[in-house]
């Protein structure tokens, strides 16, 4: 069993002129989960595409258990398919509305059994169903029902299920929780947590909510226009997040206790986001970042390692100690509300 | 809005969206009046050669012009003496014949053709430009062409009307197809490793069904009405068996004299259109899952 | 006790559907004082958002609405249309979820927010683009002077939601309702946009209903929240109480189904809610909870029960009278 389930080496994906992702390296060892975070424009959604190869990459590597997958035809990435599964935001788009549920959660082995790798302990398809909707704390009976007469939680887990029934490597979930309410998000999110421990599969959790994140992750890289700033053991992106954005992120994010939340100052970042078709020079951050100097304008911040235990990050201001500027304690940018 | 999206209980009872369709349909009194007249008209057609109450073409002279309500000849005779009603049966045949065997035409060509030019981006620009050359090429052109080549019959006239309707197909299935490609069900199948053919069979065209329904219930009265056309033109169904185009373009000429002759059919061909487009439109909406209050 | 800018009485509505009556709002009392900001939580189905419609009247024809709604004394229900006329954008304001689609396309922002401004304030389009420019500076746009002839695209979706609230404010209304103002934001855009929000008190002394489904931002903006759950208000207290000891089942649950700092799934779990939401037809006599809560009691299914009084007010038969652990 190799030691990561995933391997990206400078992931580039462009669109014409769109510039997705533009240089993202990342390795999940197996059975961890790392929590891809960023926000709208960032490109975490379209990196989980290259991964489970919905779109072919421009540039770079995606290797998937140690075969290299980036550039292979349709034909040839079909035995890969099995060992890496995707859910999606959307619980109603996720689901072919004109099939019955256990037809959704079989296809995957209907598909196995046509290219002749259907382990034989999953020969009778109904019952595999059955098990995969049990395990996601369905009813079997629900098998027979239409998706539209679930309601989102339960379209989650028809999803979730899906994806684990082909006992993948390696689980890309984008924004799993993002479009449920709240105590549904507890309940897939509890789901997940337990999935992941008892049958050890990675997980790449794509997703904006950095709570789900602490809750999920045991790793966390953060994402800004297509580049990762850092990445690193979840303890330490949360507890000592060296990155300008990672901090902003962190300090924007507002917590559910009025009491520390009204005693916390945001960092404000302003409005004005840049395009992906024309990013920033240098440092892609600099034009919204509260401590840039002229440095970070013109040359691009390459990743290294600080400080202990495999944390990373690219930023100029930033010490191979670890240490560097901290922007939640600056004055704060009110140059904003003005 | 919280109040659409309101999400079913795992325990209600199970709703088939089949038969939610059907009451949708039902509860709409136009809907249920389309469907009849249809009902009828089939009925009609189906079974012209036992209900009609004469021989389509059995002319008399003697009750030449007779006009409605005469015995025996509840719409009255035409200029040889022949039943209008029965003419209209027969003819109703004659209609539905076309209209059916033309949108099959079309469904049979351009459902596939539509699909791929969705589908592959690749082909998409071929299949796109071949429609726009059908649909420049006039119709009509096309019809005496083939009338030249293969004689002038309702099978011919079915053909031309079912290719220039190949465009319309086409332009709707590929539109469909480009939606439900961007969703995300079909991006879950690539991911579990579906081939193109899986992924088009299994999961767009089911997909696509009801838009294509709904298409063709429209489609049948433009066929029927183009066969009219074709009919009045020559190049349709050939004399003495009757049209419902045929029997208009006859009864110019007597018009004045008995203007039953060609009021009925006339009506015969609104009345089927107007069904045809009633039922199509209250499908489109019966099948629309958004469409869910009144 | 300051006299109520917003005082919300007994509103129900319930819509006619396809399947039969929907109840949405069951006999709700809210009141907002002056300056207050008054946040409305709840999930999915809870009616937070018809509830907010009804406060501007925009619910569909198939909604029945009973109850009163008064502001400053004027009563909104049943109003002939001259009267909402005059009170919507003047008296009364809304900034919806979507700042994409609430503004238009073809015309551009100085020209939206000057045409509030015109028809209310009778002013002319000079001085309307002048205030609208000031406007643009308090909801924080920088370089407004050019940006007032800026179209709706060329501003990103924080900008765009920005210029929502310049529009909604621009006639100094007394109450500002907000239905998930920032949902549809990322969160770095999220913060500026609770801080423009939380500047309207200070500045234009404002009040705010607040209506959403994220306790954070309830906990950074409100004052005092009102917890809806399947039409009803549930439970209703100033925020740090709410916070602090939710005396209603659910409000405990939601608290302690988000994720906070330091819970990894670890060594934690989050609290799960078993079950769904009901969809009601009509409201019964009886906690619509109670097939859910922990708590249920027999007296749950028999009979309804209804809000007590004093400042923290809750409807429950068994509520929880342990501060929760932090």
């Amino acid at each position: 069993m190799p030691e990561n389930a995933l391997e990206l080496e400078d992931l580039v994906m462009h669109f014409g002129p769109v510039r997705a992702v533009d240089g993202v390296s990342l390795q999940i060892r197996k059975g961890t989960v790392v929590a891809l975070v960023g926000e709208s424009g960032s490109g975490k959604s379209t990196v989980g595409r290259c991964i489970v190869r919905l779109l072919e990459p421009t540039g770079g590597t995606v290797r998937l258990a140690d075969a290299d997958i980036t550039h292979l035809n349709r034909r040839r990435l079909r035995p890969h398919r099995r060992d890496v599964s995707i859910v999606f935001q959307d619980p109603a788009g996720s689901l072919d509305p004109r099939l019955s549920v256990g037809d959704i959660v079989g296809e995957p082995l209907r598909l196995m059994r046509r290219r002749g790798d259907l382990p034989a302990e999953q020969r009778d398809i109904p019952a595999a169903v059955a098990d995969a909707l049990r395990r996601v704390g369905l009813r079997p009976e629900v098998a027979q029902r239409s998706p539209h007469e679930l309601s989102g939680g339960q379209r989650q887990r028809v999803s979730i299920a899906r994806a684990l029934i082909s006992s993948p490597r390696l689980l890309v979930a984008d924004e799993p929780t993002s479009a449920l309410d709240v105590s549904v998000q507890a309940s897939v999110l509890n789901l997940l947590a337990d999935l992941q421990r008892d049958l050890g599969f990675a997980c790449l959790f794509i997703t904006h909510d950095l709570s789900a994140v602490e809750y999920l992750a045991d790793e966390v890289a953060v994402m800004y226009l297509g580049q990762l700033v850092e990445q690193g053991p979840r303890e330490r992106i949360f507890g000592v997040p060296a990155h300008p954005y990672t901090q902003a992120l962190l300090s924007a994010a507002p917590v559910p206790d009025p009491t520390t939340q009204r005693a916390r100052q945001p960092v404000l970042l302003g409005d004005d986001l840049p395009s992906a078709i024309d990013p920033p020079s240098g440092c892609r951050f600099h034009t919204r970042c509260p401590v840039a100097v002229d440095r970070c304008k013109t040359e691009v911040p390459i990743s290294r390692v600080i400080g202990a235990g495999g944390h990373q990050v690219a930023c100029h201001l930033v010490a191979d100690d670890g240490t560097g500027p901290d922007v939640r304690e600056q004055p704060v940018d009110r140059g904003v509300t003005a | 809005m919280a109040v659409a999206d309101v999400t079913v209980q795992a325990g209600t009872p199970l709703s088939s969206r089949r038969r939610k369709v059907v009451r949708r349909l039902l509860r709409n009194p136009l809907a249920i009046t389309g469907l009849a007249v249809l009902a009828i008209a089939v009925l009609a057609a189906v079974f012209a050669p036992w209900l009609a109450p004469h021989e389509p073409t059995q002319t008399n002279l003697g009750q030449a012009f007779a006009p409605p309500g005469t015995a025996g000849h509840l719409l009255g005779t035409d200029d040889l003496g022949r039943d209008v009603l029965s003419r209209i049966m027969f003819g109703l045949r004659a209609s539905l014949h076309v209209g059916l065997l033309a949108v099959a035409t079309s469904l049979a060509i351009g459902v596939p053709l539509g699909l791929m030019a969705g589908y592959f981006r690749a082909i998409d620009a071929l299949i796109s430009r071949f429609t726009d050359l059908v649909l420049a090429f006039p119709f009509l052109i096309l019809a005496v062409g083939l009338a030249a080549i293969r004689g002038a019959s309702l099978g011919n006239a079915a053909i031309a009307i079912g290719i220039a309707q190949i465009p319309g197909v086409i332009r709707i299935v590929r539109s469909e197809t480009l939606r439900l490609k961007s969703l995300d069900f079909v991006a879950a199948a690539i991911v579990e490793g579906a081939g193109d053919p899986w992924v088009l069979g299994r999961h767009i065209l089911p997909n696509a069904a009801s838009v294509i329904i709904v298409q063709a219930t429209v489609a049948i009265p433009a066929a029927i009405l183009g066969e009219a056309v074709l009919s009045f033109l020559g190049l349709g169904i050939q004399p003495p068996a009757p049209s419902l185009g045929t029997m208009l373009s006859d009864a110019q000429q007597f018009a004045s004299r008995a203007p039953w002759a060609a009021v009925m059919p006339g009506l015969a061909i609104m009345l089927l259109a107007l069904a045809f487009n009633i039922v199509g439109d209250s499908l489109r909406d019966a099948l629309d899952p958004k469409a869910s209050r009144r | 006790m300051s006299t109520p800018v917003l005082r919300v009485r007994e509103l129900s509505v319930t819509f006619r559907t396809e399947d039969g009556p929907l109840s949405a709002v069951d006999h709700v009392d809210l009141e907002v004082t002056d300056q207050e900001v008054l946040a409305i939580v709840g999930e999915s189905g809870c009616g937070k958002s018809v509830t907010a419609m009804s406060l501007a009247g925009l619910l569909p024809r198939t909604a029945t609405v009973e109850g009163s709604v008064e502001l400053d004394g004027v009563e909104l229900i049943g109003a002939d249309k001259r009267t909402l006329r005059s009170i919507r954008g003047r008296e009364i304001a809304y900034i919806f979820q979507e700042p994409m689609t609430s503004l238009n396309p073809v015309f551009t922002v100085g020209t939206q927010i000057g045409e509030v401004l015109r028809i209310h304030n009778g002013m002319s389009r000079s001085a309307a683009r002048k205030r609208a420019v000031e406007l643009l500076k308090v909801v924080g746009i920088p370089s407004a002077e050019r940006r007032v002839d800026d179209y709706p695209h060329q501003l990103s979706g924080g900008m765009r939601q920005r210029v929502m609230i310049a529009m909604a404010v621009a006639c100094d209304p007394k109450v500002l309702i907000a239905d998930e103002p920032t949902t549809a934001l990322d969160v770095t855009i999220q913060a500026g946009i609770l801080d423009v929000l939380r500047g309207l008190r200070e500045r234009l002394g404002t009040s705010i209903v607040l209506i959403t489904h994220d306790l954070g931002v309830v906990a950074d903006l409100a004052d005092r929240v009102a917890v809806m759950y399947a039409g009803r208000v549930v439970e209703t207290a100033e925020v740090h109480d709410l916070f602090a000891q939710p005396q209603h089942p659910y409000t405990a649950g939601l608290l302690g189904a988000s994720p906070a700092a330091g819970r990894h799934a670890g060594t934690h779990r989050l609290n799960e809610i078993p079950g769904l939401v009901p969809v009601l037809a009509e409201q019964p006599d009886a906690c619509t909870f109670a097939d859910r809560c922990p708590r249920a009691l027999d007296t749950c299914t028999a009979k309804q029960p209804l809000l007590d009084q004093g400042d923290h007010q809750v409807a429950c038969w068994n509520p929880v009278r342990e501060p929760v652990e932090v």
